[in-house]
């Protein structure tokens, strides 16, 4: 599956963030592999420690599996400093599973992330690719009810 | 090239343009503390150590990293810049293990220097530093991130200088961490165990497996007989452990020495290097005469060895058959050595003193066995050990007298002594093989084109009327140049030298900290004046060598040589 995917690209360094947004969101898991990263490598004649140092800078991208929605609670002060609530330790209670798991039924993944450049709406925290903001104890989990509607 | 005006520290100077403040400013004697610089590699400016007050700019600037400008004026020492310094090195010390006096780079350690320096009697800022595992599991390099600072020195020289790229700065922010690829252990699918790593951590993060208990424990134990190889690279470098000048000639004194330590008899590695040379020399000749595959690649580093099984296994067959020096004096001290004193092999022990690391890990390759029990080399020292060694025996090495290297394996030649710095094989075969092939004398011995710090050098030799080019390459992103010519079947060239570090054995991954382009040259330079003042400068001409032949080995290539001198090599790429 990787294969077609790499062959819509240039062979080309630079575009390396690009291949790892794409190989994450189509893989099943959500997650690159270690295999995946020695394809991706060996398809741009990178070293794969380059690729393994491109990968663990952003949180956006995990090595290892999970679940349909990731969730990722921003950890840096502003969001930090603004909050009234624990934001984690709610969402960890709501779900059962604490920080870096994911849900046995492979729903949610529970992340930590650095900023996501919305300091003024803290606390904020993302699932997949929206973002929400102000957070409260009854915020949260109303959001996550509303994901569990879909589950 | 312009010289730029400008006022560091209240003293005018001038200097050539694109000179960095922390240059410029060492050029008149003052000397701007520093912790991720390293002279020869590049510029990271991640430590912010070396932060300058700059008249006229807003916020500091780090010195290693900002060019002169003219009219500039730098205050290197301001109250401001003291106390941002005082600060970056207290939150590095609160981040890290700091049982200094049982650390193995006490004393040696650039952050305890630069802590020192800064008169940091007390760290303001509670301790966050939380213990981690230590990667040991390999024979030769011991990763403790617990005392990593992330300068990113050892990635550099992984992935800049070696090509290897191995390690890498994994994570981000706090959790930001020098880990090898996958965050795996070190072993030997990926690493070369070059050392090169351990040779410019400036704490001890990397560092050189330490077997210097076992070696105490072996010269004190009565049933073992206790024999050591000396790397031709150790003599030159030694010195620097123990005090002396940079590129002292340290020979004799070095056996004075390995004496008091107890070792019973004290060997030089030189002369496996001649004999090397009597084995490689023959193997090319035949190879260019019979119309062998060619390029020849030399096979003394074991560095190089580990990287060709595990980047270019389609190329093993170019490589020569013949065993490094240091596992052909352990084949012989494990088969004819016992047999010329008398003892039972199984009370050899075998030390090899080198200035690498790798040589760590090839001792315990599974083919280098004569016995196919245990290993031909018991233990492999670094320079740096066997200097830590001196140490701890209270040795006045400056005042010892000089001793010669014991029989039979103690005669050699100017051709084995510059074996350690790139160029050196390839030089020493040259004089072999041109006499034996032409049959005639040849006229100078000094291949002055193969010799310095160049990352690949060239020269031609007449073999038999017909002009042969050789190669030699030193750094493994050198070597991948020659290698990929061999992988094409584009390489012009009959014989290539390799060897792992910059500038060979020299600046190998177990010498004196310290070692820069400039440290190198000085070794360089005491190798060939070591050649240049001895009166057998050709391996062929080795007495004790051509005793070996006749008394023990019969002829070179000859089956009791295949079978003690010569090895395999294996694929491990597609293993």
């Amino acid at each position: 599956m990787l294969k077609e995917l790499l062959e819509k690209y240039e062979k080309k360094e630079d575009l390396l963030l690009e291949i790892l947004l794409e190989c994450q969101v189509v893989k099943s898991d959500h997650f690159i592999s270690k295999d995946d990263i020695k394809e991706i490598a060996d398809y741009l004649s990178i070293p794969e420690s380059k690729v393994c140092s491109v990968l663990s800078f952003y949180t956006f991208f995990s090595d290892k599996p999970r679940g349909k929605y990731i969730i990722q609670v921003c950890k840096d002060i502003p969001c930090y400093i603004s909050s009234d609530v624990n934001v984690l330790n709610i969402i960890e209670k709501e779900l059962g599973i604490r920080v870096n798991e994911t849900t046995s039924n492979k729903q949610f993944t529970l992340e930590y992330t650095s900023c996501l450049g919305c300091c003024e709406a803290g606390p904020v925290m993302r699932i997949n690719d929206k973002i929400y903001t102000h957070l409260t104890a009854d915020k949260i989990k109303a959001i996550l009810s509303e994901y569990r509607v879909y589950m | 090239m312009n010289m730029v005006n400008l006022t560091i520290n209240n003293v005018k100077v001038s200097v050539k343009e694109d000179t960095s403040i922390l240059q410029a400013a060492k050029q008149y004697s003052m000397n701007i503390p520093t912790l991720c610089y390293y002279e020869d590699l590049n510029i990271k400016s991640d430590c912010r150590v070396c932060v300058v007050e700059i008249d006229g700019k807003k916020g500091l600037t780090s010195a290693c990293s900002t060019p002169v400008r003219e009219g500039m004026v730098v205050n290197t020492n301001s109250p401001r810049v003291l106390n941002a310094r005082k600060t970056i090195v207290e939150l590095i010390l609160s981040n890290h293990d700091t049982n200094c006096t049982t650390c193995v780079k006490n004393m040696k350690c650039e952050l305890q220097s630069l802590a020192r320096n800064l008169g940091i009697d007390e760290n303001r800022f509670p301790s966050v530093f939380e213990k981690c595992d230590i990667d040991d599991n390999n024979p030769a390099i011991v990763r403790n991130p617990n005392l990593c600072i992330k300068c990113g020195r050892c990635v550099d020289v992984c992935n800049n200088v070696q090509g290897t790229s191995v390690l890498a700065i994994l994570g981000r922010g706090h959790e930001t961490r020098v880990s090898a690829v996958f965050d795996e252990d070190l072993n030997d699918d990926f690493c070369t165990f070059c050392g090169q790593c351990a040779s410019v951590c400036p704490v001890g993060a990397i560092t050189e497996k330490d077997d210097t208990d076992l070696v105490w424990h072996a010269l004190t134990d009565p049933k073992k007989h206790v024999i050591v190889q000396v790397a031709p690279a150790v003599r030159v470098s030694l010195g620097e452990e123990v005090n002396q000048a940079i590129g002292t000639i340290v020979t004799g004194k070095m056996v004075t020495a390995m004496k008091i330590l107890g070792f019973d008899q004290v060997f030089d590695t030189d002369f496996t290097a001649d004999l090397t040379i009597i084995e490689e020399g023959n193997e090319l000749i035949q190879r260019v005469t019979n119309g062998g595959i060619l390029p020849m690649m030399t096979s003394c580093c074991p560095g190089w060895i580990s990287y060709a099984e595990q980047r270019y296994p389609d190329i093993l067959d170019h490589i020569s058959s013949c065993k490094s020096p240091q596992q052909m004096f352990g084949a012989l001290a494990k088969s004819y050595y016992p047999q010329k004193a008398g003892l039972d092999p199984k009370d050899v022990f075998v030390v090899s003193v080198m200035p690498c690391t790798a040589k760590k890990y090839e001792a315990k390759r599974e083919e280098m066995s004569v016995d196919e029990n245990s290993p031909d080399i018991d233990v492999v020292l670094t320079t740096r050990e066997l200097g830590k060694m001196i140490k701890q025996m209270g040795i006045n090495f400056e005042n010892l007298k000089e001793t010669p290297f014991d029989s039979p394996f103690g005669i050699t030649t100017g051709a084995a002594a510059i074996f350690g710095a790139t160029g050196g094989v390839m030089e020493a075969a040259i004089r072999t093989v041109y006499e034996v092939v032409n049959k005639k004398p040849l006229e100078s011995l000094d291949f002055k084109e193969l010799r310095g710090l160049e990352g690949i050098k060239e020269a031609e030799v007449n073999l038999g009327g017909s002009m042969v080019k050789v190669a030699v390459a030193h750094t493994l992103s050198m070597a991948k140049v020659l290698c990929d010519q061999v992988r094409e079947g584009t390489s012009p060239y009959a014989f290539i030298e390799i060897m792992t570090c910059p500038g060979g054995c020299i600046g190998g991954g177990g010498q004196p900290y310290g070692t820069t382009n400039k440290v190198r040259q000085e070794r360089i330079d005491s190798t060939y004046r070591l050649d240049a003042s001895m009166t057998l400068r050709k391996s062929h001409e080795n007495p004790e060598v051509i005793a070996l032949y006749k008394d023990f080995l019969k002829e070179p290539l000859g089956e009791l040589s295949h079978h003690l001198l010569h090895t395999h090599y294996s694929d491990r790429k597609n293993k």
